[in-house]
């Protein structure tokens, strides 16, 4: 049976056909619905949302290294938080196979940056393999699964967005009936010591060579040989794009992108007139066949920037201008992504724009706080980094500076690595005001459960973290819970916490205006014109509902949810229930 | 056949994936080879969003290209300007009236474009102007705003009525069903007046 699937559901459903048992990730566009997938169709695997990637991976080596196939799934720079059990699982290597799945977002669609997670193959010495579509995000989980078992060690699975977030026809398998193996105690395989250690790096080393001779013979990578004037060497999207450009010339398409086959590329080099590497990102490809001393095109004519295009190879390759027709000449207003009516970070931000703080920002739907009109975030980095970074300009510039400035942190974002950071606050005696936007979900990924929400990943009820024991558990005495809409109670209770000598923790409690189990919302607003008097003070909080027409100030009853956010700021009463004549109930 | 390249534009919320869903359960039905390439995360909270369809014998590149669109269909008047450049020379627009200011015209740093319609109209030939948020209301239900313009396109294709109906039927929550069944129809019925 044939059925149409995202990458991210045919790399569940490979798991699933293979045997897997474990999965655990953090969430993490484009990765998410991954592990989404295989809570909601495969019961017979357990997975779990883990605090961040760096305990996911570890979760799947255990299980692993207990028998059973595991898999763990992350974005790319939840492989550097993951980095450090990476480096190292491949040691000790696996019982179980182990597919580490990352998923890259050339363009930044949703993202900090755009790193290359082929180099951690590279770096940790671990095989990678890049599917091109969704069919082949199902086969090569499965084949993942078998080298890692073949070869003793995790393989690495790379997406990238529009691998993961592209439906194309999936052949639907059956469950492969997988034993769990035997576990053995083996403290020369697991306890990475020294001396055991110095032992395995051998093992790695001879891995690697067999590796590459698998590299050389395995159907993962194929020539399709089509006119030998030109020859392409590429893999994953990349691939779909050549393909489309360049029609009938010969490829190499490499589904194992780390170790190369050499000899396979001077045997398809020598064949073809000219040599050119298609690949998004980085040369990495192309640096190691130049290494190899073959002569190949590539980044010279393609960009290392954004994600590549049928047009821009035809474009810069092959020197075709691509004609278009229907186009407007004028002006047309970007349209950045906004925080939702409703949204309760939108309560918290006007606060502290108002009170001209200095604002360490962090990673979640509360980064939208950088933009127009909020404008009132300084700083973002990666997870976590708001807490760490307030603590900083501290100590650079003095209790002054820091009765001026806060961070700001989502509560998946503060489990993720927010802890370890606010611990050093307390104990290298700074005095931070911490701000915890506590809206009772993972927001900005698509609503996932987290260790404050009180649910699993499955939505069964489970134990919630405390942040308030947390935090004095940790030497905070100064904590305090706000909600973020009672404008006036908030602008109080933040003045006070920064002027407070002693670290404090505020924790901004408002569920997201989307989570359907909290929040009842009732129903659209209006602006009465007769006690409107266009002060446009509604308009400074930045919510998308609030129009102005010139004329007059309106709502737009297609977005408003009826927060009465506006209600709180306006002076003259003028917003009011649409519907009803009257004041508001 | 000749690939169909198909591009859903709109804003973060308005409803375009399940738009898109719909339109795979129909290239599925009629044996198509078919790439659907979504936008989930970021953009997803109110910003310009965009998905691409295409159907054919043998498809490649999830990407619809600028010039490269047989059929556009907006779900906001500014997001039909923002996109217009990717209609190929002939291709069809299906353009919904709904505005949604962006924050830069909420906050008085630009202006909302004005005549969109005439623009695009002078542009494309094929433009169909639809009121998809009245019809939406009409029907009892402004989130099949989504089911109305695809009732629309069901229309300007070749794919037979029924293979729409069956996909709808398979992809939409049943509690809905009923009402997206009538925005479809009403989609549909729209462009033979
Ligand atoms: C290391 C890493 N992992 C995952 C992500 C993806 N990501 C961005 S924001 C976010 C979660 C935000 O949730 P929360 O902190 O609760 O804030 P909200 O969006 O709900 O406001 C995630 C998982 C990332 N950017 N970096």
């Amino acid at each position: 049976m044939k059925k149409l699937m995202l990458g991210n559901e045919a790399v569940a459903r490979g798991a699933y056909e293979a045997g897997v048992t474990v999965a655990t990730a953090y969430p993490g566009t484009p990765s998410t619905e991954i592990t989404e997938t295989i809570a909601a169709n495969y019961d017979n695997i357990y997975s779990e949302w883990s605090p961040n990637e760096k305990v996911a991976l570890e979760v799947a080596i255990g299980a692993s290294i207990a028998g059973a196939r595991s898999i763990c799934s992350m974005k790319h720079v939840g492989l550097n938080v993951a980095a450090d059990p990476l480096f190292t699982v491949s040691y000790t290597g696996v019982n179980g196979g182990l597919v580490i799945v990352v998923a890259d977002d050339p363009g930044m669609h949703s993202s900090q940056n755009e790193q290359d997670s082929r180099f951690y193959a590279r770096s940790a010495k671990v095989p990678m393999l890049e599917p091109s579509d969704s069919q082949e995000c199902k086969d090569f989980v499965k084949k993942a699964l078998e080298i890692s078992e073949e070869f003793d060690c995790p393989v690495i699975l790379r997406l990238s967005t529009r691998i993961s977030h592209s439906q194309s026809l999936v052949e639907l398998g059956e469950k492969e009936d997988y034993k769990l193996k035997d576990y053995k105690k083996d403290f020369n395989k697991y306890v990475m010591m020294p001396a055991m250690a110095r032992k395995r790096h051998v093992e790695v080393e001879k891995r690697m060579a067999r590796l590459r001779e698998f590299a050389e013979n395995t159907s993962l990578n194929k020539i399709e040989w089509g006119s030998k004037d030109i020859g392409v060497i590429t893999s994953g999207i990349a691939y779909q794009y050549a393909k489309e450009a360049f029609g009938d010339v010969s490829y190499l398409k490499l589904g194992m992108v780390y170790p190369l086959p050499e000899k396979l590329i001077r045997e398809f080099s020598g064949k073809v007139k000219k040599l050119y590497v298609v690949e998004e990102l980085e040369p990495f490809f192309e640096n190691q066949i130049k290494k190899m001393g073959i002569e190949v095109t590539g980044k010279e004519l393609l960009p290392a920037i954004g994600e590549l295009s049928a047009n821009i190879i035809k474009e810069k390759v092959l020197g075709e201008k691509v004609e278009i027709n229907a186009a407007i000449n004028e002006a047309i207003p970007v349209r950045p992504p906004v925080m939702c009516p409703g949204c309760p970070h939108r309560g918290t931000f006007y606060v502290l724009k108002k009170l001209k703080l200095t604002v360490n920002g962090d990673i979640g739907c509360y980064t939208l706080g950088a933009l127009p009109p909020n404008e009132s975030m300084d700083t973002c980095v990666c997870m976590g980094a708001s807490i760490g970074m307030a603590h900083g300009m501290e100590k650079a510039r003095g209790r002054d500076f820091s009765r001026k400035t806060v961070a700001v942190i989502g509560d998946s974002t503060f489990i993720h690595s927010g802890i370890t950071g606010l611990i050093d606050i307390v104990y290298n005696k700074g005095n931070s005001t911490i701000i915890v936007l506590d809206n009772s979900i993972t927001g900005m990924t698509g609503h996932q459960e987290n260790p404050t929400t009180g649910f699993t990943i499955k939505g069964e009820p489970t134990r919630q973290v405390d942040l308030v024991k947390l935090a004095n558990a940790i030497g905070i005495d100064r904590v305090r819970v706000a909600d973020p809409f009672n404008l006036k109670e908030f602008e109080k209770i933040v003045k006070e916490e920064v002027e407070a000598d002693e670290p404090s923790l505020i924790i901004a409690q408002r569920p997201c205006a989307l989570l359907k189990r909290s929040v009842n919302f009732k129903g659209p607003l209006k602006i009465s014109s007769e006690k409107c008097r266009k002060c446009k003070v509604c308009m400074t909080i930045g919510c998308p509902a609030i129009v102005d027409k010139g004329s007059s100030i309106e709502i737009n009853d297609a977005l408003c949810v009826g927060c009465e956010l506006c209600t709180k700021v306006c002076r003259f009463d003028a917003i009011e229930k649409a519907g009803a004549d009257c004041a508001k109930s | 056949m000749q690939n169909l390249n198909i591009m859903i534009v709109g804003v973060g919320g308005q409803g375009t994936l399940l738009a898109s869903r719909i339109l795979g359960a129909v290239a599925l039905k009629k044996n198509y080879d078919v790439k659907v390439s979504e936008v989930h995360g970021m953009s997803q909270r109110g910003g310009s969003v965009v998905t691409y369809v295409r159907l054919g014998d043998k498809i490649h590149s999830p990407l619809v290209e600028k010039g490269e669109a047989d059929i556009i269909i907006s779900f906001e008047q500014l997001e039909s300007m923002r996109w217009a450049e990717y209609l190929r020379c002939g291709g069809k627009f299906i353009v919904n009236e709904q505005k949604i200011d962006p924050m830069p015209v909420i906050i008085g740093k630009a202006k909302y474009p004005e005549k969109i319609i005439e623009k695009i109209k002078e542009n494309c030939r094929k433009t169909i102007v639809v009121d998809a948020l009245s019809i939406a209301k009409k029907c009892g239900n402004i989130k099949t705003v989504n089911t109305v313009l695809l009732g629309v396109l069901a229309k300007s294709t070749q794919i037979e009525k029924e293979v729409w109906l069956e996909s709808l039927k398979e992809t939409v929550p049943s509690k809905f069903l009923d009402v997206n069944l009538k925005a479809f129809e009403e989609g549909y019925s729209l462009q033979a007046q």
